[in-house]
């Protein structure tokens, strides 16, 4: 059984937040740093880490860890940032990602991934694009726009505690 | 044909369609400024012209219609009125949108392209009964009417075409014969630059025209001739005094109108004129005249020369023109310049070379300026947008039944480029709503003893780093009681919220409000004010309304003079750095721990006995880690009272590149974006404004 808008062999990303393993379509990938200072802007949620200075750009960085509910990242040496670039309201945005380390790029046959279950993961299932199988173990391929859209994000704007009106 | 050139075309065709606007506007105010209709006719001559050279066959016919029309305005047989203009608006509406339709591959609606030519003739036979212009059917050589008499005007024409002139298709030869049939006419022909037969190259044009002619026609009507290679000759048409040729005793003498012409230096014409004993040496024996006197009129006449030549150099050399997104791509590197910069100081700052030290300040001073001007590159009058408003302004009054006058004020007010184009839909928005719900029907307007005529007043001015537009009308004002009930109705405040008339007027910019009982075409549906307040908000701009009942409302628009970059004060709390608006600060005082503790609690500090609140950053942010001994408050003007914000240290002045935080952070109070410091680490840059509303807020729940 195959999803739905999954047709051709296409390549993966992957890496480990906790002992799970995640993939993400390379053509969202624009790069992999290092770990490095971010910067906190004031009044958001935790998961937004805040902003890092990407060769003279400023990029928002989100904790993948606590936006799915995990605990924070500790800093390692494996710990890194993935730059990508998803579509916000139509506009490409360019966003960082702080995963506990990235794996490896792989290919995967449209065959080899199934549609989500609706039960058994801790994520939304929406955020989960498929199932890819490799080497009998799971991997959650994640729908990386719907995880980082407006609505998800907007949850920056209305989490501000301190300014809580009537 | 290249695509090339007919983008070129399209593009000059806008830019003239846009002066052709504000030409016509202009022309309503003052019909008799032949200036004026002497711009609308050459924009349209040229418009035609092109645009039959560039295969716009369609564009072609139609302005040329309407350049028969103004050639018959030019000439005096037809006068300006209002219903000309219309007609005239419409058809340049008509042109623009068969360009554009040439773009999307559209076919033109040719049913309204014959409506406007049948009412342009009708309008231009009222005047002018002579059935010729309408048959014509080529747009060369329209025959004009004689002009009353002016009298005839001797021009001297020196018409030097580029070499490659022959290469666009043009041939010099009919237009001189254009020339000799506009008057009396002597033609000579400078050979001179001719090389020899084996240099030359048959394709290049060497000679060049000296004209002189005498012709009842005004100095367009010459300059007409030409209009199609200005760009490719260099042109010069001097009017000779007409005085000069009536007097015959006055006339110039050779050596005169060779000095004049160039073609001699004076130098060459004394040391000839040496030689054979001149009249002016002759006169001097004679004691008739002084030697002083003679060089008196020499140097007169060099000084004429002279104030000409630079008069025309002048002119050559005003404007150039540059595609906007080289001119970005130079503020982009002038904004990282910057940002290497700073680095450069901070790096020198702490070594102690003192070479490295006079290298850095040089640097820093010369960025300073390349960066000034860089800016200034971007900088644009708001004039031109004002003027495209004063067709809306005509157009909506004349659609709502109202009768409304357009004022402007500071025209000249220069705003950075991107802040102007997207300023004007929140603009036009503000004018529709301020003729739509402010000004009153002309009868309303009698019965409230106020002129039948309402006003619309723009202004703009700089203040600080900011400038102010506001859009002023005296129409019917706010109604804050019903603002507030219509509040009330849709949820957005409580029912006993107490509220300033200020914060009630302010509601209008919420979502979905609208205060027109019935929905017009132009206003009335709630979509609206929100739309501009998110639009200003995009500009780290902010709206100020105040309105007094039955007297009129002024909205004004604070906006920052640029997007891209900004003096700022660099602050220090904890381990994060912010910037400070510098043009917002006043000055920085200490905080002592004693001095905070004797206020217990009471956010005040005593400067020079003044009493200022203040606020914590680090409190408000929520940053850890204990506060210094002694902490620095930085004092703001905001809105004419002092603020203090208390950070832990004051680093100092920085040269701050904007960098926007993105969709993601684009709603977060109090910060306006980030920038990028010597050493790498990203610096918030606060909204003080925003801050503080936030700050109020919290504080009166």
């Amino acid at each position: 059984m195959s999803v739905a808008g999954i047709f051709e062999t296409t390549q993966y990303l992957t890496f480990k937040l906790e002992d799970e393993v995640f993939a993400l379509d390379i053509s969202k990938v624009r790069e992999v740093l290092d770990f490095t200072t971010v910067t906190k802007v004031p009044r958001t949620p935790d998961f937004m880490r805040g902003v890092i200075n990407l060769r003279g750009s400023v990029v928002p960085v989100v904790d993948m860890r606590l936006k799915f509910g995990m605990e924070a990242t500790e800093k390692t040496v494996n710990t890194c940032i993935i730059i990508t670039e998803i579509s916000l309201d139509g506009e490409t945005t360019v966003l960082g990602a702080l995963a506990d380390s990235v794996q490896e790029v792989i290919d995967l046959e449209p065959d080899q991934i199934e549609p989500p279950p609706r039960i058994g993961t801790r994520l939304k299932t929406e955020f989960i694009k498929g199932m890819g199988k490799r080497d009998d173990r799971f991997l959650m391929i994640l729908d990386i726009d719907t995880v980082f859209s407006a609505d998800e994000l907007s949850l920056v704007q209305g989490t501000e505690p301190v300014l809580t009106q009537t | 044909m290249t695509d090339k050139h007919i983008a070129a075309y399209k593009e000059e065709a806008y830019e003239l369609l846009a002066d052709l606007e504000s030409s016509l506007m202009e022309l309503e105010e003052s019909p008799d400024d032949t200036e004026l209709i002497g711009r609308v006719f050459r924009a349209m001559h040229t418009i035609k012209g092109s645009g039959a050279m560039f295969g716009f066959d369609d564009i072609a016919a139609f302005t040329h219609e309407v350049e028969t029309a103004f050639d018959k305005v030019r000439n005096g047989t037809v006068r300006v009125t209002s219903g000309l203009i219309d007609v005239t608006l419409r058809a340049r509406d008509r042109i623009r949108s068969m360009l554009d339709a040439s773009e999307t591959g559209e076919g033109a609606d040719k049913a309204e392209a014959d409506e406007i030519i049948a009412a342009l003739r009708k309008l231009v036979a009222s005047g002018d009964v002579s059935p010729e212009a309408e048959t014509l059917p080529v747009p060369k050589n329209v025959k004009k009417k004689p002009t009353e008499a002016r009298g005839p005007v001797t021009y001297r024409i020196r018409f030097r075409p580029d070499r490659e002139i022959f290469s666009t298709g043009t041939n010099p030869l009919p237009l001189l014969q254009e020339l000799r049939e506009m008057g009396d006419c002597r033609v000579i022909a400078h050979t001179d630059a001719v090389p020899m037969l084996e240099e030359i190259d048959p394709e290049g044009c060497y000679t060049c025209w000296d004209i002189i002619l005498t012709t009842d026609k005004g100095t367009n009507a010459v300059r007409d001739v030409f209009i199609f290679i200005e760009d490719s000759c260099s042109l010069n048409i001097d009017e000779i005094d007409k005085k000069e040729l009536s007097n015959e005793e006055a006339h110039k003498r050779l050596g005169d109108i060779l000095i004049e012409r160039g073609d001699l230096s004076e130098q060459d014409l004394r040391k000839a004129l040496g030689k054979q004993r001149r009249i002016g040496e002759l006169l001097v024996e004679e004691g008739v005249v002084d030697e002083r006197q003679i060089e008196s009129a020499l140097a007169e006449q060099k000084h004429v020369k002279e104030a000409r030549e630079k008069r025309q150099g002048a002119e050559a050399s005003q404007t150039i023109r540059v595609p906007s997104d080289r001119l970005d791509a130079l503020v982009n590197l002038v904004g990282e310049l910057v940002t290497v910069q700073a680095r450069l100081s901070q790096t020198s700052a702490s070594s102690s070379d003192a070479g490295l030290l006079s290298i850095a300040e040089e640097v820093e001073r010369l960025t300073g300026e390349l960066r000034d001007n860089t800016m200034s590159l971007r900088m644009l009058p708001i004039g031109t947008t004002f003027s495209k408003f004063r067709r809306l302004v005509r157009d909506l009054s004349a659609e709502l039944g109202r009768e409304v006058e357009m004022t402007t004020d500071g025209a000249e007010t220069e705003l950075d480029k991107t802040v102007i184009e997207k300023l004007n839909d929140p603009l036009v928005h503000l004018i529709r709503n301020s003729i739509d719900h402010g000004i009153e029907p002309p009868d309303v307007r009698e019965a409230a003893d106020k002129p039948r005529k309402g006003t619309i007043h723009l202004s703009a001015e700089h203040s600080g780093a900011n400038v102010l537009i506001s859009i002023r009308d005296d129409g019917a004002g706010l109604d804050a009681g019903e603002i507030r009930a219509k509040a009330v109705e849709r949820g957005l405040i409580a029912p006993d919220a107490e509220l300033h008339e200020k914060e009630i007027f302010s509601l209008i910019l919420a979502p979905g409000f609208s205060t027109a009982k019935k929905v017009t075409s132009v206003s009335g549906r709630g979509v609206g004010m929100d739309v501009v307040k998110k639009a200003i908000d995009s500009l780290r701009g902010t709206i100020d309304i105040s309105s007094t009942r039955g007297a009129g409302t002024t909205m004004t628009l604070r906006l920052p003079l640029t997007l891209a970059i900004i003096e700022g004060l660099l602050v220090e709390i904890g381990t994060e750095f912010f910037i400070f608006p510098l043009s917002a600060v006043e000055e920085c005082v200490e905080l002592t721990a004693a001095e905070s503790a004797v206020s217990s609690g009471g956010h005040l500090a005593h400067v020079r006995g003044q009493i200022v609140p203040y606020i914590r950053l680090r409190e408000q942010f929520s940053i850890g880690g204990s506060r210094p001994p002694i902490e620095q408050i930085v004092i703001v003007g905001l809105d004419g009272q002092k603020i203090g914000f208390v950070v832990d240290n004051v680093v100092g002045e920085h040269q701050t590149v904007i960098k926007t935080l993105g969709k993601v952070y684009q709603d977060i109070e109090g910060i306006s974006g980030a920038t990028i410091l010597g050493d790498g680490t990203v610096a918030l840059i606060l909204d003080i404004p925003k801050l503080f509303v936030a700050v109020e807020r919290q504080a009166t729940v």
